[in-house]
């Protein structure tokens, strides 16, 4: 049973780093949209996409600390106890990001708008690394079960910052597809062309640390690369430069819509592989999945509550994306921070 | 290990502090929201539409700062609390996942409903809204699940020092869940009910007429009404709950030193060093209250070794704040069911607007009095009678930083919500009234 759980931490964490980790890189692209004036459309866009969906999309994070706490304890008490420093600053960046984001729509001069956005766009890109950052850290090896770990050099290594780094790209290239969709839909060109050239960028970019990674994490954590390098990790790391090429090949030759799926694969792949290629270990070297488990009562009383869950949860996040992805949720399309009406 | 726990329970507090409020509307501004809806398909009015819309980009707002000050406390559980997580996560870890269930219907269906006005179909749009008014009940039932259990454990063994046997099912219905869901879920009705109207008794005070402002005082104030006469019954069942289940902490919350027969209650006064000041000494009623028998035996405080006592003085200071509000809300409620009573319309004195703009703020003053009474009168212990505060909290020497970090975060966070939410309660309804689409794209 405590396979079962590993896989529904997995599967939830996937899930937030392709959806949740969208939305971030939506944040990436607003912050490095250029001046005011010439970041306005693409700002106008990363809010219309975000707007209905990020919320549901965070969720999947405390979907992911629940099962963490309720199925692993003494793994989420290890990690917390270790990772703290990034955890926090994560914590942080997630509290300015959401508020700003939500708070951005009423501001009334463009002050006021530059100051919000400013704030959202950065946080939405120190989060994600952060974030990645403590994953590379656990998958490094870097947190002990018993006493704490260094508060800061767990995860200031090589592993975790490329770790780090990988997530925003990564992040940044998922957006990239799914705002040019997101364009075609909203018949605006100029758009699809600039986040055309975005994806294109990001993904070569995210492809070249995922592979320069895994020569560092060869150097620096032989048993990780060696389980990124053999059986299921192997096909992991496959699928996911499999899911990055077919995904460059759609986005190069406009089709966008289905571009969105290769590039889930491509990223989700890389989170299956790292779980894949440390299991049986949840802390490598320290705590075994089947350790940190918590009694079976409450594995099985935690997997029949996810298991009920989903049964309402999945048919409602269908609802929710089939309405977006029909344009039933659209809000008006509006550039962002322009001193002019172009509306 | 456990340098900095009071900076650790101070910066669990603040957290608390500032997500309870907002979970106020996510418990109660839905209703309200569809209520207002409802009266727009009903009468066609377009000022109930107009109200709805204002209302539903509100409640998103808030809703959006709940997820993301409601992440943080379960970053904080495990931050903050790791040898609490460690050993106990088992047990009350289920509750967790099915709010985790709520919470995603809750933010699902928010955003269909947000952001499908007047783009999907009259009636799948105020269908939309139901699952947000369910999951925002049930989420908060599975929170104060955890809450109730840590107040009154149950579900497990304790066999040589470790936990054993978890019954998970057991701990997630615990003893305290009902009355304290109750009380919170009133609560939350309270507070958002409250709040809101204040904004339009601010603009009735202004002199602003007409069905949008009318409906956007009468729509809470009606929610309210009703919730705060439940509350003090409810209340009185919470009372009764801990005189069985935590003696000392009722003995705190009244500043009771000795186990009497007959205890008495002082009402109102404030404790300092061991003495009520300027209270109102009513005998035999506090036995009476917590057991329903005037000579019944009360626990004292020295009922137990002064190490597993809670800080008094805040307790019971908590507790007569929260009291003296809640029975000044019930009074603003009568005031107004009086007057709609004989003659079916809004009180007319600017004394009885007024106080309705001060009920806002003190509500949540009570509501945060409310939760310091029971979380503080639950110390030392973390998990009741199992685990001490002291013995859950983490070693990291990066906390005092951390709680200066957060609260430059919360300060700066509350401060700009303040000023842009005061800006959209001060605008006229013209904007939902004439824009036509579900658009809030109020920008430069």
């Amino acid at each position: 049973m405590a396979e079962l759980a590993a896989i529904v931490l997995v599967v939830g964490l996937t899930a937030y780093a392709v959806l949740g980790g969208a939305d971030f890189g939506a944040g990436f692209w607003d912050l490095t949209a250029g001046g005011a004036e010439r970041g306005s459309r693409v700002r106008g866009m990363v809010k219309r996409s975000m707007g209905p969906v990020w919320e549901a999309n965070h969720v999947w994070l405390i979907f992911v600390l629940v099962v963490m706490w309720t199925c692993f304890p003494p793994a989420f008490a290890a990690i917390m106890e270790t990772l703290y420093v990034p955890i926090f600053l994560a914590g942080m960046g997630i509290i300015l990001r959401g508020a700003a984001f939500a708070l951005r729509g009423e501001a009334a001069t463009i002050g006021e708008a530059r100051a919000l956005g400013a704030t959202f766009a950065l946080s939405s890109v120190l989060t994600p690394f952060f974030l990645g950052a403590a994953i590379g850290a656990v998958a490094a090896g870097e947190v002990p079960a018993g006493e704490p770990g260094d508060a800061i050099a767990s995860w200031t290594g090589a592993v975790p910052l490329l770790a780090g780094v990988t997530a925003v790209m990564t992040g940044a290239f998922l957006a990239a597809v799914f705002m040019a969709s997101d364009s075609v839909r909203a018949e605006l060109p100029d758009l699809v062309a600039a986040f055309r050239t975005r994806a294109l960028g990001a993904g070569v970019v995210a492809g070249a640390l995922a592979i320069g990674g895994l020569f560092i994490v060869k150097a620096d954590v032989p048993d990780l690369f060696d389980g990124l390098t053999e059986g299921a990790g192997l096909v992991a790391v496959l699928a996911s430069g499999a899911g990055g090429v077919a995904t460059l090949w759609l986005v190069w030759t406009g089709r966008f819509a289905v571009a969105r799926y290769s590039a889930a694969v491509a990223v989700g792949s890389i989170l299956v592989g790292l779980a894949v290629a440390q299991s049986p270990d949840f802390l490598p070297g320290e705590l075994t999945f089947a350790d940190a488990a918590a009694g079976d009562s409450t594995l099985l009383a935690a997997l029949v509550s996810v298991a009920v869950g989903l049964a309402v949860i999945l048919p409602s996040l269908a609802l929710l994306f089939r309405l977006t992805l029909a344009g039933k949720l659209d809000p008006d399309f509006h550039p962002i921070g322009s001193s002019k009406d172009e509306r | 290990m456990q340098e900095y726990l009071l900076e650790a329970r101070q910066m669990q507090a603040l957290s608390l502090g500032v997500h309870i409020p907002l979970v106020c509307f996510g418990i109660a501004f839905p209703a309200m929201v569809l209520f207002a809806e409802g009266l727009w398909l009903r009468t066609g009015d377009p000022a109930y539409k107009a109200l709805a819309k204002r209302w539903s980009k509100v409640m998103l707002i808030l809703f959006a700062i709940g997820v993301v000050t409601g992440t943080i406390l379960s970053f904080e559980l495990g931050l903050l609390w790791p040898e609490f997580m460690r050993r106990w996560g088992e047990v009350f870890g289920v509750a967790f996942a099915l709010e985790g269930v709520s919470f995603f219907v809750e933010a699902i269906f928010i955003a269909i409903y947000v952001y499908g006005w007047d783009r999907l179909s009259p009636r799948a749009h105020i269908m939309s809204g139901i699952p947000i008014v369910v999951s925002g009940f049930t989420g908060a039932a599975f929170v104060i699940s955890v809450n109730g259990w840590m107040n009154n454990p149950s579900g497990f063994d304790v066999e040589g020092g470790e936990v054993v046997n978890v019954r998970p099912f057991e701990a997630l219905f615990n003893s305290n869940v009902w009355h304290e869901l109750i009380h919170m879920y009133l609560a939350g009705f309270l507070v958002a009910g409250f709040l809101v109207a204040g904004v339009y008794a601010v603009a009735a005070l202004k002199g602003k007429r007409g069905t949008y402002y009318r409906a956007g005082l009468v729509i809470p104030l009606a929610i309210v009404a009703l919730a705060a006469p439940a509350q003090m019954v409810v209340g009185d069942w919470a009372a009764r709950t801990i005189a069985e289940e935590q003696p000392t902490k009722l003995a705190a919350l009244e500043g009771l030193d000795e186990t009497t027969e007959g205890a008495g209650l002082t009402a109102g006064g404030i404790y300092v060093d061991g003495k009520v000041y300027g209270g109102i000494e009513i005998p035999n009623l506090l036995s009476l209250l917590a057991f329903h028998d005037p000579n019944a035996e009360i626990q004292g405080l020295d009922a137990v070794p002064e190490e597993d006592r809670p800080p008094v003085a805040i307790v019971r200071n908590s507790f007569q704040v929260m009291v003296g509000i809640g029975t000044f809300l019930a009074a603003v409620s009568a005031w107004f069911l009086w007057a709609r009573w004989r003659r079916s319309s809004l009180p007319g004195s600017k004394w009885f607007l007024r106080a309705v703009v001060a009920a806002g703020p003190l509500s949540v003053v009570a509501l945060i009095a409310g939760w310091i009474t029971t979380e503080v009168g639950r110390q030392p212990w973390i998990v009741y009678e199992f685990m001490r505060t002291e013995e859950a909290v983490t070693g990291a020497d990066g906390i005092p930083i951390g709680y200066a970090t957060i609260t430059a975060v919360y300060v700066a966070l509350a401060a700009v919500a303040f000023v842009l939410l005061r800006r959209i309660a001060r605008e006229g309804p013209e904007a939902e009234l004439h824009e036509g689409a579900g658009n809030f794209e109020a920008l430069p």
